[in-house]
């Protein structure tokens, strides 16, 4: 006797059976189904989460200028003094894990080409800074050191202006008018899409940070000729990004003259750490769903349980007669427990089958991004059996304890 | 004389019923030689059956001593007992006892996939000999529904012999079936017998009583009477 001919035995048993086997399968399918939904729409928002975190930089912190305290009385963003190029020159200095760096000065502006217009965000730019937000130029070029200087009057722009203002066709060395102010195309943007927050990422146009403060951007700007807006950073990936941050705070702290146990006139935000913890709540309900699903599972299991004790006492005198033709006890527990194994393998795999069906059909139809996760397949796969083993083991031992001839007898 | 096959020594077997313990078997000594044809008669609740279960080692006697060629069943663990089923018993049962919708080879076969001994050839081909046997070859892949009764029970005893089984052990084998096939049954059994199995019937029917060459009539677990009859008187 042997496990081969144990399973053919099972299996032929099964098969006789077809209408219960399928029924017993019933709760393994669903539970397999679900767990592979679950898991596969929440590594999908997961995923989603990660891909917005490297459309912004994981390795980014933003540096904004604070608020001013006075009498108790919070002024508004900004209010506490502007950040400048010394800022940025003296961090540069300071710190060798600073790998790109950029001021950001952003004002909503008119834009005429041609007959046509449009009101768009210009951003006044370092040439770091394409690199430090992930853009890519498309075509053309980056602004070039001395243009971003001198005032150059040169602009890089995004896949939406493209649309509007150009019909589709190559902008380069096209002359536009921002704010009245005539600039020529030299690069393209390629499209980054959507924000988290439904603004599209593409209708900008960049212009060097020096041409902003002279000629875009409002009076407050002008008072002081070396703001820079909002510091945008790359921190080198061998470094910690909470421990860059915390260097980079103290160090401001330093020669912004803040005494010690005063409040910060700046704020440094970890774009990455934003995110997750915004969707912190998202995964885990994906979670809780996932042990939703697991339950349903074992619940599956204990239907298996459930039909294979009937099975048991249906099949006494077969298991008697057995046993009377010279079964071993553990002829008879290796039977059963194949039974409830294959129960549930078949089962699972028809889950899994349903379960990327539906996954499938969910990314389709109501576009939650869903990620099938492979070794979730396998782990499903392997949990049943596991289920099946547990919750066999019961009946499987119950019908190998039989005595023969009170099994022959059963009516 | 032929060897001593089974033999019982001051065997008992008591039921406990809750309330009050049943004698079923009360000190029974016998001796069985191998070729005998022996016919177990007796009212209902006689032992004649215990003893038949006792013989087939489904069931443990509660005291006394049981050899069956030559192997003493009380020493036995549960392993060792399913191994001596399975090839020194072949049961025949009064319902037949054949798996549904499983065809007439594959019943005759199901001994042999308990069987551990390896060398015992092609399973499919000694099935298919045990069916010629009982001159049943061309039903064999029917489905046992789609057999008649004495079709479905010369299946079940080419069950009992597809693994060469020293006895034969058949309780109430004509129990179940008209007269004519009961009678077809017996003359199987008796050829049987005469290719040198041992059989042990377990009956009420006074024609397996007349074809057997020993009766032993068991009344309150106890052996009244034992007769060698037709050519066993002679033996």
């Amino acid at each position: 006797m042997n496990i081969f001919k144990t399973t053919n035995i099972a299996l032929v048993a099964l098969r006789l059976n077809k209408m219960r086997s399928f029924l017993t399968m019933l709760g393994i399918i669903i539970g397999i189904a679900s767990v592979i939904v679950m898991v596969s729409v929440s590594s999908g928002s997961k995923q989603e989460i990660e891909a917005q975190i490297d459309r912004l930089g994981s390795n980014m912190l933003s540096i904004r200028p604070g608020t001013r305290t006075m009498g108790g009385r919070h002024g508004g963003a900004g209010t506490a003094g502007p950040l400048t190029e010394k800022h940025i020159k003296s961090l540069k200095e300071e710190f060798n894990f600073i790998e790109g760096i950029s001021g950001s000065i952003s004002s909503s502006v008119p834009i005429v080409y041609g007959n046509k217009n449009w009101t768009t965000g210009v951003i006044g730019i370092h040439a770091d800074y394409i690199e430090v937000r992930q853009w890519v130029i498309e075509d053309g070029r980056n602004f070039t050191e001395r243009e971003v200087r001198s005032g150059g009057k040169v602009a890089l722009v995004g896949q939406d202006i493209i649309e509007k203002l150009f019909d589709g066709n190559s902008p380069i060395g096209a002359r536009i008018r921002i704010k009245n102010v005539p600039f020529t195309v030299i690069g393209t943007l390629e499209k980054k899409g959507a924000s988290n927050w439904g603004r599209s990422y593409d209708d900008v146009i960049f212009i060097p940070i020096s041409t902003a403060r002279m000629r875009v951007s409002g009076r407050s700007a002008r008072s002081v000729p070396d703001i820079v807006g909002n510091i945008y950073l790359t921190v080198n990936l061998d470094r910690d990004i909470s421990i860059a941050e915390e260097d980079l705070a103290e160090f401001l702290r330093e020669i912004r003259k803040i005494a010690p146990g005063a409040q910060d006139d700046f704020s440094i935000a970890n774009f990455s750490e934003f995110i997750r913890a915004r969707n912190e709540t998202s995964s885990t309900l994906g979670l809780l769903l996932a042990a939703t699903a697991a339950i349903a599972l074992v619940v599956g299991g204990i239907g298996i349980m459930n039909i294979m004790l009937v099975s048991v006492t249906e099949r006494t005198r077969e298991i008697g007669l057995r046993l009377a033709v010279g079964a071993r006890r553990k002829d008879i527990l290796t039977q059963f427990l194949v039974e409830a194994v294959t129960l549930c393998l078949i089962g699972s795999l028809v889950g899994v089958a349903l379960g990327v069906g539906t996954g499938e059909l969910i990314k389709r139809t109501i576009e939650i991004p869903v990620l099938l996760n492979i070794p979730i397949i396998f782990i499903a796969i392997s949990s049943a059996a596991f289920v099946g083993i547990f919750f066999g083991f019961y009946p499987a031992r119950k019908a190998s304890r039989m005595n023969p001839i009170d099994a022959l007898r059963y009516e | 004389m032929e060897k001593v096959l089974i033999e019982c020594r001051s065997l008992c077997k008591d039921y406990d019923m809750g309330a009050e313990v049943i004698h079923a078997l009360k000190d029974v000594s016998l001796k069985i030689h191998k070729g005998e044809y022996v016919a177990i008669m007796g009212p209902s609740g006689s032992g004649k059956s215990t003893l038949m279960n006792l013989v087939g080692a489904l069931d443990v006697p509660s005291r006394g001593d049981l050899l069956v060629n030559g192997l003493d069943l009380s020493r036995q663990d549960s392993d060792q007992l399913a191994d001596f089923r399975n090839h020194t018993i072949g049961f025949v049962f009064q319902q037949f006892n054949l798996l549904a919708r499983t065809t007439a080879l594959e019943n005759v076969r199901l001994p042999l996939l308990y069987s551990r001994d390896n060398n015992a050839g092609d399973s499919t081909e000694r099935a298919v000999e045990a069916l010629e046997r009982v001159g049943l070859a061309d039903r064999m892949d029917h489905e046992t529904t789609q057999l008649s009764g004495g079709q479905q029970q010369r299946v079940a005893i080419a069950r009992a012999l597809v693994n060469r089984p020293s006895v034969i052990l058949a309780d109430e084998p004509t129990g179940a079936l008209d007269t004519k096939t009961s009678i077809e049954i017996l003359d199987l059994f008796q050829e049987l017998n005469d290719s040198g199995i041992t059989l042990m019937v377990v009956t009420h029917d006074p024609e397996v009583a007349g074809v057997s060459r020993r009766n032993l009539m068991f009344r309150d677990g106890e052996i009244i009477d034992d007769l060698l009859v037709g050519n066993g008187a002679a033996a």
